[in-house]
Order: structure tokens, then sequence, then C-alpha cells
């Protein structure tokens, strides 16, 4: 039953790039109600594949790294509803889709590995994992956001701007999105990040100094960006890198953790 | 019951000709009512706008009507009337094209509805739209609409004007709490910093090396005028330069730009030179935060707004002809016996 909500979910998501790109490519994108309604869709089957999981595992289906790869799509998928769609950001959900999708297939190719034997026993690690990945997941929305920040940017200083600059919102509105996201995901990491430090399971210094790396990347980004002196675009392209950057160690963090 | 048009528009017939034809608001109750009266008229609609005046009637002898008109309008102007004439269903397809902008001289514009729907409501009000006209009209507002959502005619600006707001809304969002600084008191600077006002833009400051120019533009836009050697001072406060002036070199470089930009923090620094040759040097276009555009691109993206425009007219045909086959049904019904029981 699990493996057919993942696939309803990769399908809605699957739907959401489709519709885009056939009406990008045909010239006639309008944005949202498509978008937001399969993305929703998307997101409502991944919570109920990673919630039959979980009363099968009782913790947090976050053992594995395909599990891990999913409730990261899931979080990244719910932000959009709450922010995007609030913000009216059209298009978001066409860049958020893809991300999303993305994530889906490599936790169905990926292989499983070890499980994660901690989890499920300290409340304080469970906690710290979801909170984490729920931060992953705005973080992994401003990334969206930064790069859609960049695609606007170029249009903007383009002589002949194509058919995507009409539907892309103003830089002034993606700038802003990308702010506003890393600084909610960063109090959220930060949270979680405390909550590991108040689990009573050892933690190896390994994971903690790239956690610790990752927390200081984006501090520091955001410090310069919130104080002005990074700009907007060096914000949006320092968003994407350091969230690919995590995206990166996530297998490493997750092989780490599950050598206990 | 037949629909008969008749008028004359921007295509066949010259401006000083359409000005003595235009119907003036207040004139046109008068006028309708002397159409109605025209033997087999029913009812009747005009639209009357710069680049058209058409007559909308439900006729049961069009020819009769149609000579009618012609009389009315020649006493009226004192010109023979140089009408061209669409009957059912040429006159239905017509109406809905008008509505929808095709007809337009730029296509796709979307002002002309705004204009039928004040045609129709003076009409009703002098109490000459009757069943026909009133279904006829509802149905053609219904067709705008319907080109409007469904194909991409009214994409893009299509002036230099209406792509400089755009990008501008590109890049600032929300225009209302923007500072413009014109550099240069050209005509088209004067009406690019009028449409950047017609979208909520506040504040305008003239530059112009004769200061009194630059104070009588300030003064008809509702700005403040400054010296123009003040000009790279006033560009730390304003949002948007236009540039336009005559210089030999150029004026705004990244040496300027480069101790403005750096107080300004996120905020971002539109530049439109409208200068021939051009004020600004196309390496500020590199710098973060500033977003410049010439002449040369502004036309470039109306010409290619245009030419979507161009492309989605035959989408825009085919719908519109079934809303025709549609209204005809409509009309047709009106004859048929079982349809009147």
């Amino acid at each position: 039953m699990e493996r057919a909500a993942l696939i309803g979910s990769s399908l809605c998501y699957l739907f959401a790039l489709g519709h885009t790109l056939f009406s990008l490519f045909k010239g006639r994108f309008r944005p949202g109600r498509f978008n937001v309604a399969a993305v929703a869709a998307g997101a409502s089957l991944q919570g109920w594949y990673l919630t039959l999981l979980g009363s099968q595992l009782h913790a947090c289906p976050i053992r594995t790294l395909p599990q891990v790869l999913v409730f990261l799509g899931w979080s990244i998928a719910l932000f959009y509803l709450a922010i995007g769609t609030s913000y009216r950001l059209s298009l978001m959900g066409a860049f958020t889709a893809p991300v999303v999708l993305l994530l889906q297939v490599a936790a169905v190719f990926i292989p499983a590995g070890e499980i994660d034997p901690v989890r499920g026993v300290d409340p304080w690690i469970e906690t710290h994992a979801s909170l984490s990945l729920v931060a992953y997941g705005a973080l992994g929305l401003s990334c969206i956001a930064g790069l859609m920040y960049l695609v606007q940017e170029r249009q903007l200083k383009s002589r002949r701007p194509s058919a995507i600059f009409h539907d892309l919102p103003p830089v002034i509105t993606l700038a802003v999105t990308v702010r506003r996201l890393l600084l909610a995901g960063f109090v959220v990491l930060t949270i979680g990040f405390a909550a590991g430090f108040l689990a009573r399971t050892p933690i190896p210094n390994v994971k903690i100094c790239f956690s610790a790396l990752i927390w200081l990347l984006y501090a520091g980004l955001l410090a310069d960006s919130l104080s002005g002196r990074l700009g907007n675009r060096r914000t949006a392209q320092g968003a994407m890198l350091v969230f690919l950057l995590a995206l990166l160690l996530l297998p490493v963090i997750q092989r780490l953790s599950t050598l206990g | 019951m037949n629909i008969l048009c008749a008028g004359i528009n921007h295509r066949t017939a010259r401006l000083d000709v359409r000005e003595r034809f235009a119907v003036a608001t207040e004139e046109a109750p008068a006028l309708l009512s002397d159409l109605s009266s025209v033997e087999g008229v029913s009812g009747a609609v005009v639209l009357s706008t710069c680049n058209r005046v058409e007559i909308y009637a439900s006729s049961l002898c069009p020819v009769r009507a149609l000579d009618g008109f012609r009389k009315i309008l020649s006493a009226r102007t004192g010109l023979e009337a140089p009408l061209y004439h669409h009957d059912t269903p040429y006159a239905v397809r017509h109406l809905f094209r008008v509505a929808s902008g095709l007809d337009s001289m730029v296509i796709g514009e979307t002002e002309i509805l705004g204009q039928v729907k004040k045609a129709y409501s003076v009409a009703s009000e002098a109490g000459t739209a009757t069943r026909t006209m009133h279904k006829l009209f509802q149905h053609a507002f219904h067709v705008a609409k319907s080109v409007r959502t469904e194909t991409q005619i009214t994409s893009g600006p299509t002036s230099v004007g209406s792509v400089a707001v755009e990008l501008a809304e590109k890049i600032f969002g929300d225009l209302r709490h923007l500072r413009v600084l014109l550099l240069g008191a050209g005509e088209i600077s004067e009406r690019t910093a009028r449409s950047l006002q017609s979208r909520g833009v506040r504040s305008s400051v003239v530059s112009n090396r004769t200061y009194e120019r630059a104070a009588q533009l300030a003064a008809e836009i509702g700005g403040m005028a400054i010296h123009f050697d003040h000009w790279d001072k006033a560009v730390a406060d304003a949002d948007i330069l236009i540039s336009s002036t005559n210089a030999d070199g150029r004026l705004v470089t990244p040496e300027k730009l480069a101790p403005v930009m750096k107080g300004r923090g996120e905020r971002s620094l539109f530049v439109i030179d409208l200068a021939v040759p051009r004020d600004a040097d196309p390496a500020i276009n590199d710098m973060e935060g500033v977003f410049l555009h010439d002449v040369d691109s502004l036309q470039q993206i109306a010409a290619e707004s245009l030419v979507i425009r161009q492309r989605e007219v035959e989408r825009c045909e085919s719908l519109i002809e079934s809303h025709v086959g549609g209204f005809m049904k409509w009309l047709q019904s009106l004859h048929d016996p079982e349809w009147q029981r």
C-alpha cells in the first residue's frame, strides 16, 4: 500500500512537471491552480506514505536514506504550499515539482542500506532528525527561489527576455522570499540541532562537524545577507550552493548515523 | 431579424474624417434615437473611439437601414459617410473581433472592451438596446473574455512606455513608492515617465542642461527640477533613471554608479537609456542590482510581443468562429415557431 502511495505522489509531481513543460513549450503557461493542486496531491500521498511507514516502524520514518529523501521532498512541498501560494509566487510550483520528483526518484533507486538503529529509542534524536529535515525543506525551497531569482535576473539583464520572463515574479519578491525561507529554515535547523545536543545517545564527532559546518555556512550567509553585506544575487547563489552541499553531505551524515 | 454593422475605422478613414464622425457621450442618446427611428430598425448601439465609429443595429431590412444611417450621418457631419457595412453573420463576427481587440490598431489591446461596454451601457440607458442587441453584446463581452484568457493575444507590452513599465514591475513589483530621475527632458522620456506614473510611481525629479526646460517638465508631470550638475547625487535616491540627453560621451558609467550602488544595500536601479547616442555605458548592466535597457532593447521586446500576438490571431479567430455559430443558433431560434411557443 505504501508503495502505491509513493508511486502515486511521484506521478502527481510528474504531471505538474509535464504540464509546465508542455505549457511553456506551447507558450501558453498560466501559473496557478494546476501546479498547486498537483503538488498538494503529491504532498498528501507522500504524507500518507510516511504515515503508513511510521506506523509500521513505530517511529519517525527517517531511518534509511530513501526515507530521508522522501521526508525531505515532503517538507519542501509543504513549505511550497504554505509560502509559494500565499506569496503568489507563480511558477514556484513548476520549479518545486522537479526537485521533489528528483528526490523521490533517487529514493526509489538508492539502496536502503543499513537501518539507523538508534532512532525510535531516543525521542530527542527523533526530534532532532525530523526538525532538521523540516528545516531542510525550507532551505530547499530557498534554493529553488534562489534559482528563480537568478533566472529572472538574467532575463531582466538580457536584451531579449524569453517567454518565461512574463511568468516569473519580480526579482525583489524572489529576493525577499529567499531571505525569509533562509531565516525560517535556519531557526528550525538551530532548534533541531539543540535537540540533538539534548539526546542521551552519543553522536559521532564527524557528524557533529559536518552538521556544524552546514549550520555555520547558513549562519554566515544569513548574517551577511541581512546586514546588507551580501547583495540579492550573492544571497541567491549562496542559498543554492549551501543547500546543494548539504544535499551532497546528507548520505555521509546518514551513513555516520547508522554507524552510531 | 438581421444584425447590421456600419461604420468607419482607422483603416478606411483618415483621422480628420474620423474626427468629424466621432460621437461624444452627451451626443449619443440623440443620435441613437435618430438611428432607431429609421424604418425597419428596432435597436441600435453606437461605438465611438479614436479609431472607429460604428453603428450596430437590429433590423428587418438592412439595405433600408443602411441608407437611413448614411443620411443621418451625412446630415450630422456635412460629409458623405464612407461607411463600410456588414450583415449577419459577418456583423456578429465583426463585433466579436472588435471587442476582442483583433480589429484594433495594436492587436490585442484591451481598452476597446471597456469602450464597447460603455457604448452598450449608453444605448441601454437611451432605451435603444433591444433583446437582440442585449444578447449580442453580452455574447461579445463573453467572447472577449474567453479570447483574453484562453489565448496570448494580450501578451506582453507593445510600446516603449509599456515595456519600461513591465520591466520596472518585474524588478520592483509594486511601483507606488518608487522615485524616478529624468536625465534630459525629451518627449520620449516624458512619455515613459508618464507611463510609470500611470502605474503608481509618485515621485519624479527632472534634470536637464537647460534648467528652465527641466522646471517646465517637472511642473507638467508634478515633479521637482534640479540642476544638471547635481544629477549624480540625486541618483542615490532614485529607483529608476530615465536618460535622454544629447551628451557626446557616456554620462552613466560604472565609475559613477559604483559608489551609489554601494550605499543602496539591496535596492536595485533600473536605467532606461533612451538617448541616441547612448548615455549609459553598457558595462553598468554587469553591476549587481543594476538593470539597463536602451531604446533598441525596449523596441525589440515590444516587437516580440506583437509577433506573439500575431501568432495567436488564428487561435482567436477559430474561437470567435465557434461563438458566432452559437450566437447564430440563438438568433435563428427566435424565428423557430417551436421555440417561440
